[in-house]
Parts: structure tokens; sequence; C-alpha cells
């Protein structure tokens, strides 16, 4: 089951603001009503990587632009973002990450060697995720024109044999999994910025996902349904795109959902919810029933997939709605959020 | 306007008596104590925080008190439903 | 975390739940509302309504400060941005409340220079480090945050920072209950207090809603026992006022609130503050003494005062509700807007856009529940 995706863009917004970036409802909206009907002619419901056949191969590939303040934080920097993020859409999309391609806009007055730090991060994080870098491109623009510098990525993989991805094939009591504790990256981005006075031992998580994604596939991979890299906009804008493409209800276990303390407390004085900050090293996963043990269980034994979790199960009613369980008999509707999550004092 | 934690009072400083460093799930952020200058928090007690400033003092034993009562919430129902079982099961015996 | 996860325990929570439908007259239906934007969030948060019997309404009231923020304060302080020495710093939750064209973060895409802060202390200390800038605090909150801006005046006044000023919007929950009270269509059996306010003005000033009005009100905390538990606390007066007893103040939320108050913090708001003989609240009108402007002594901070702020009234579109469903006459979904031009994306009003507001609320819980129960169950639903 697909969502037509209308011939004439209707998109109504007069300018584009900063919550067209923020990965929720008005990214979504951006895309779906301007980019693709006049860039993609495709039905399909629109995933984090492409796949096409040439001439009898198949490839997935993705591209991916980063954009962050400030460049370096506890756990990363811009640099080991530009790598993984893409090499984690292309394993969410079921394809071994093999190449990257990476690009620079840099704005005049950058130092050197902030920028030879950053390049250092991307030849560090392409060995750690295994993929070469064989290409890209630089620019460099007047001061005031870029914030120091942004990175796009381009990457290409060979998807893997075990696994067909698709929204439609979920089906309800399937289970969803998550591999490891949401919310790091984000939180310990808006503590970095120093804005809120809030310290804390937290790092992002940045990593290569598909060590576990390859685990995954080996042991289930006949009963995964669905993956998705939970960046911008959290598990929360995942599962909602989720429901909405498979028009699917998808139920969460409140109390399964593995979030450090540090991130728990950061978000309770700050009035967040950690289901709707980014992640950068985490992938969530709609697996059949009978293979969720298995899952589970190839991702725990997995390096870096100790905290992994099922988190909850798709149900048929109502549909296009994320609900999550509170472990009390009550239940909240959770939603995409419209742009960022900012902080409340009410 | 209500959005206001519980947070540990972990270190005080001696220059500026008005701050202090609280602590919730391993979070730490700097306070201002001036709401509280008649009764002082101490290390080691708990004040409810509310955009940066330190409201009032979190009472532990008026806590467990409630929580006490909440627990024994329907045990005097079920002590009595108990008794009535018993008066039922010898109306029936006769 | 301690202090707030013994009081989500799911045992105990099921007794209190017990409690409520053993007390709850099943021929009657009650009307509880609470005043405070928190409570409304709680409630949606933790999914009370679903523990709760059918009898029991939750009518959300005037607490939210953003919610009754009239659209025109808004557009006063923004305009002030088109100086580029002016910067706006504000809470989160004022982010997207439309003024009359744009709401802040709009204002922000424009090149205004808008930053979020977590507390007043955040824009003084911005005013330190920039002090070729002005940086307007847009204060907002009830009692609660009222005595944390009143200190940063203190302190500023104290350390001779000039380049910062307070553009006050702060109300008081009082003459909001008594609206509430003084409508016609009121009709709300008792009331859940507001927790945070009272740390700072105790219980006593709820007496006259008791004594005069005869309505019960319990001071609540926001965990879900808390609320849970005064549930039960009203539903036991109510009964108790059957039998002849008289409605009264209790405090549920004796781990944080003094019977009476924080006299530190109500000294600092009346060094600081006095009242406004009037103020526009937002689909209520001009309420007399409801509202804080900064006195005479603290002038020089006063962004009113510093600044000629054109005084912009904008009204809401006419088929807008945002008064009567602030007051619980009518419930969010029988205003006609909602749903329709009113969505969280494209809200009309603040109370769509802000966290705390019953119409956001409203629409992302309550109204998919209905939906739920209206399609059939097929599985190609479109909502």
């Amino acid at each position: 089951m697909t969502i037509p995706v209308p011939a004439r863009p209707k998109f109504q917004d007069p300018q584009i603001e900063m919550a067209h970036g923020a990965g929720g409802k008005a990214s979504r909206r951006l895309v779906e009503d301007l980019i693709a009907p006049i860039l993609l002619n495709c039905g399909e419901p629109l995933g984090d990587a492409a796949q096409l056949g040439i001439g009898g191969t198949w490839i997935a590939m993705t591209a991916d632009s980063f954009v962050v303040s400030p460049l370096r934080f506890p756990g990363g920097s811009i640099g080991h973002l530009a790598v993984n993020g893409t090499v984690n859409d292309l394993a969410v999309s079921g394809a071994k990450p093999e190449a990257l391609l990476v690009t620079f806009v840099i704005e005049a007055g950058l130092s050197s060697w902030e920028l030879e730090a950053e390049i250092e991060a991307i030849a560090s994080a392409a060995s750690r995720a295994r993929v070469v870098v064989v290409g890209g491109d630089t620019k460099v623009v007047e001061h005031g024109k870029a914030d120091r510098l942004y990175i796009t990525t381009a990457g290409i993989g060979r998807p893997l044999p075990s696994m067909r991805l698709a929204a439609d094939s979920v089906r309800p009591g399937d289970k969803i999994l998550v591999s490891g504790p949401i919310g790091d990256h984000g939180v310990t981005i808006l503590l970095a910025r120093g804005g809120l006075d809030l310290e804390a031992d937290l790092v992002s998580d940045t990593r290569s996902v598909f060590p576990l994604v390859e685990s995954l596939a080996e042991a289930a991979g006949a009963g995964v349904r669905w993956m998705r890299d939970p960046t911008r906009g959290g598990v929360a804008t995942s599962l909602n795109e989720l429901a909405r493409d498979a028009q699917i209800c998808v139920v969460l276990d409140e109390a399964a959902i593995p979030v450090r303390d540090e991130v728990r407390g950061a978000c309770e004085l700050l009035g967040l919810d950690p289901l709707h900050i980014a992640n950068e090293g985490q992938f969530i996963a709609v697996v059949a029933r009978q293979y969720a043990n298995e899952a589970l269980q190839a991702v725990l034994n997995t390096w870096g997939g100790e905290r992994a979790a099922i988190i909850g199960e798709i149900r048929e009613h109502p549909a296009a709605t994320v609900l999550c369980n509170t472990g009390y008999g009550g239940s909240r509707v959770i939603d995409m959020l419209v742009g960022d999550p900012l902080p409340r004092i009410c | 306007m209500c959005l206001a934690i519980p947070a540990k009072v972990v270190q005080l400083f001696a220059i500026e008596e008005s701050r202090a460093l609280v602590e919730v799930a391993g979070v730490r952020r700097q306070v201002d104590l001036g709401l509280l200058t008649d009764d002082l928090p101490s290390v080691g007690e708990w004040v409810l925080v509310h955009v940066g400033f330190a409201m009032s003092k979190m009472s532990e034993e008026q806590a467990l008190d409630q929580l006490r009562l909440l627990r024994s919430l329907g045990e005097e129902e079920a002590a009595v439903a108990e008794v009535e079982g018993y008066a039922v099961d010898e109306a029936a015996t006769g | 975390m301690k202090f707030v996860d013994e009081f989500r325990e799911p045992e105990i929570i099921s007794r209190v739940v017990a409690e409520i439908r053993r007390l709850a007259d099943p021929k009657r239906h009650y009307r509880f509302m609470e005043v405070c934007g928190g409570h409304t969030h709680a409630i949606y948060r933790f999914g009370l309504t679903d523990l709760l019997p059918e009898n029991i309404e939750l009518v959300h009231g005037t607490g939210c400060p953003v919610c009754v923020l009239p659209m025109g304060r808004i557009d006063d302080a923004l305009e002030l941005t088109s100086d580029p020495k002016v910067v706006f710093a504000a809470f989160g939750d004022m982010m997207r409340v439309p003024g009359a064209a744009w709401s802040p973060l709009a204002w922000k895409a424009r090149g205004a220079d808008i930053r979020i802060i977590y507390s007043p202390a955040d824009a003084l200390k911005m005013a330190e480090k920039n002090p070729d800038r002005h940086i307007v605090f847009f204060a907002i909150g009830f009692e609660t945050t009222a005595p944390s801006t009143a200190l940063t005046l203190v302190r500023a006044r104290e350390k001779g920072i000039q380049n910062f000023s307070v553009f006050s919007n702060h109300v008081t929950i009082l003459p909001a209950i008594r609206a509430i009270l003084d409508s016609p269509d009121m009709r709300i059996d008792a009331f859940l207090g507001p927790g945070h306010v009272s740390t700072v003005i105790g219980c006593k000033p709820y007496e006259w809603i008791a004594q005069r009005e005869k309505k019960p009100i319990v001071v609540t905390g926001f965990e879900p026992l808390d609320i849970l538990q005064s549930i039960a606390m009203l539903l036991r007066q109510l009964q108790g006022q059957l039998q002849g007893e008289d409605a009264k103040v209790e405090n549920q939320y004796t781990r944080v609130v003094p019977w009476d108050g924080n006299r530190a913090a109500l000294r600092a708001i009346a060094q600081v503050f006095e009242l406004r003989p009037y103020f526009e609240w937002r689909g209520m009108g001009f309420i007399s003494q409801s509202a804080l402007r900064i006195e005479e002594e603290f002038a020089a901070w006063d962004t009113e005062r510093r600044f000629a702020i054109r005084g912009v009234r904008v009204t809401d579109p006419k088929a807008a509700q945002c008064g009567e469903v602030l007051k619980g006459v009518l419930n969010p979904a029988q205003c006609k807007l909602f749903a329709n031009e009113c969505t969280p994306e494209q809200p009309v009003g603040a109370l769509m856009v802000s966290s705390e507001g019953s119409c956001a609320g409203y629409y992302n819980y309550e109204h998919r529940k209905t939906l739920y129960s209206d399609c059939c169950s097929s599985v190609r639903c479109v909502p």
C-alpha cells in the first residue's frame, strides 16, 4: 500500500523556516509537498536510501548533509557524523556500506587545524566503518555565509540478500526493536551549546550501526520488515512515518524503552521527551513476531548492542497513530514534532 | 509555569551565598538560592527547582508519610471484606 | 529519580484508582477543573483520563500563561528587534506562539535576534556578556515564575547592568479563578489547585473558594499519584458536603508546598512589582488587578518605560472560542475552528500551540481516540 504522491506541488508555507529542517512534520511537508512531486517520479514511500538496478546489479545510494553547532562535542565531531550518518542510512536500508563521496562547504576564516581535525575525523570514522572515501569536492564561501563548515556525504552500498524491507510488509503482531539507549546525541549537543548551564557525563552515540544490522540480518534477516535510523526528530518521528506509510498502529511500552539516567534527568529538567531527541548511532527495526527473540539476542550479543530492547509492537488500530503505554493502565499519543524540540518552563 | 524538578544540593558556594550546585539523575546545574534565604538548604537536602531558582525545600518525611498512606489504601476495605466473607460462610453452614 | 519515581509506582496507582472508583457516585457526573497548565500537561502525558471512571471529567482552566497572553503583547516585544541592538530573550514555550503575523521563531528566520533561555538569570548573564546589545527579557508566568524575575531585577540593579530590561507579562492566578466562578455558564464542582504557584502564595489565598463559593479545592502535585490522590480527596469532600460538612482547602502536595507560602519569594515580588489596575487576558477580556508591572523604583529596567511600546491590540478571529475553552465552558472539540482551521501546525489560538494548551492536548490525544471509536475495522482509515 503506498501513499500517492501528488502530481503538482501543494506546499503552502510562504517561507522556509528552521522547522523545515528539524526532521518533524514541517520537514515532511517540505519533502512530500514540494520536493518529491517535482523531482521524484515514483509512488513509493520515501526511505533512507534508494535501491536501483544498474546493468543487473543492485546498488543502494544515499546522501546527507551535516550542519551542526558546535562542530566538536563530547563523543565526536561533524566529521564523524558525516560518515556515520550516511553509513547508517545505507545500513538501515538493508545494504552493506562500501564507499563515500565527501563535499565540503567551508566558511572563509575557519582555521586550518579545525578543518584538518575534521578530515582526520572522517578518515577515522570511515576506517572504523570499513568504507572508503573515493572522492568529493570543496568550496569556500565568504565569511558569514556558512556556519563554519557544512559537509555533505553521498554513499553507495550493496543490498544484503537476506533482507527485503518495505513499510507495507509490516503486520499487526510484529515487534519493535531498538539497538540501544535513546536521546544521547541530541542531549549532548544541547548541553554542548552551553546556553543551558547543565553539565552531565554524556557523549554523542555517533557510530556505524552496520555491525549490529549485519548480525540482525544473519540471525533473522527474513523476519525484518522495516528499519530506520532515528536522527532528527527522534524515534517518535520515525515511528510516526512508519505508522502513516503502513497505515498501522505502533504501541510502545514506556518502561521498556532504554534511556540513560542522565538523558532522562536532562529531559525532565528541560521538559523534553527522549522520544523526540536525535540519535546518531542507533536504529529501530520492525521484526516479525516469530523472529523477534532471535533478532534481539543477535543484537544483544554483538559488541555495542548490549542495551538493545524490544520496545513495542504493531497493531491494526488506530491506524497512523503511535501510542505509548505508561505501565499503569494509561496511554498517550506520541506525535511527530512540528519543529525542533524546545526546552520549556511550563 | 509549572515545570519544577526535585534536585539534590551537592555543593554550596562559600563566596556567593545565594548559589548552589544541584544534581538530578547525574545532571548538574547551578541554581540561585535567593528565594530560600530564610531557610537555606544544606548539602544533601533536596530542593524544587524552577527556571534556575530553588523554590522550596522538599520534605522527605512528608513524601514518605504520603506514600505510606497511599500504600495502605484499600487495606481497610480488604480486611472488612474478609470478615464479611467469614460471616457468609457461617450463614451457609448454618 | 527521587521524589518522582515513587510517585509513579504502578501498584500504588492502582490502589488510588480503586479508591476513586469506590468513592465516585455512579449517578453523578463530576467536573473537576485544574487551573494549572502543568496539570493539563501531566494528565495527558501520563494518560490519566484512561484510568478514571467515565463520570469524572477533568476540565482544563486558565493556568497556561502562554495561552492567556494576548497576541498583541508578542508583537509589541518583537517589534523592538527591528533595532539591531535589541535581543529578544524568552523561554522555549513562547517561541512558536503566533503574534498577529509571525511567531518569534519566524521573526528569527527573518534575521531578528531571538534567543531561547531557560532562566531569567540567563538573560541577565547575556546582558553582561554583550555590553553593546540590549537584552529584552519577555517574562511570562504566574506567581511561580514572578519571584525569579523579581530577584533577577534586584541583581541587575545591584550589579549596575543597564543594557537589560524586562517586558513583564506576569499574571496572577486568583482573578482567573474568580472569573471562572463568576461566569454564568460555570459548571465546576471542585478544583485541583495549582501546586507550584502555591509554593509561593501558600494555601490560604484559596479559602474564599471553599468558604464563599462552597467549592472544594485541593492543592495538587504533578506526578500521577498526586493528581489521582487529589481527585480522591475532592470526591471525599463532595461526599462530606452532602452530609452537611463544609468545603475546605486541602494541601495534597505537602512535600513541597508550605501552608504559608514562601515569604522570601513574596517579598521579592512586593519589592519589584505592583499590580496593574487591569490587564487583558486572551479570550476573557480585561480583568482587574490580575497582572504585574514593574514598580517605579525599577523603572530603568522596565521595557515598557525604556522603549516606546505601541500597545498593539490584536483581536482573535470571531470564530475562535479561546475564551470559552479557557473558562471550561466549552471543550476544545466544540470550538468551530478546532481541527479545521486551527491545528497544532497552523494554530489560530495559543491553546493549540502551547504544550500546556488544552486544545493541543485534546487534539493530540482525545481527538484520536474519538476517531478510532468512529472508524470501522478497515485497515485503510485515513485520519
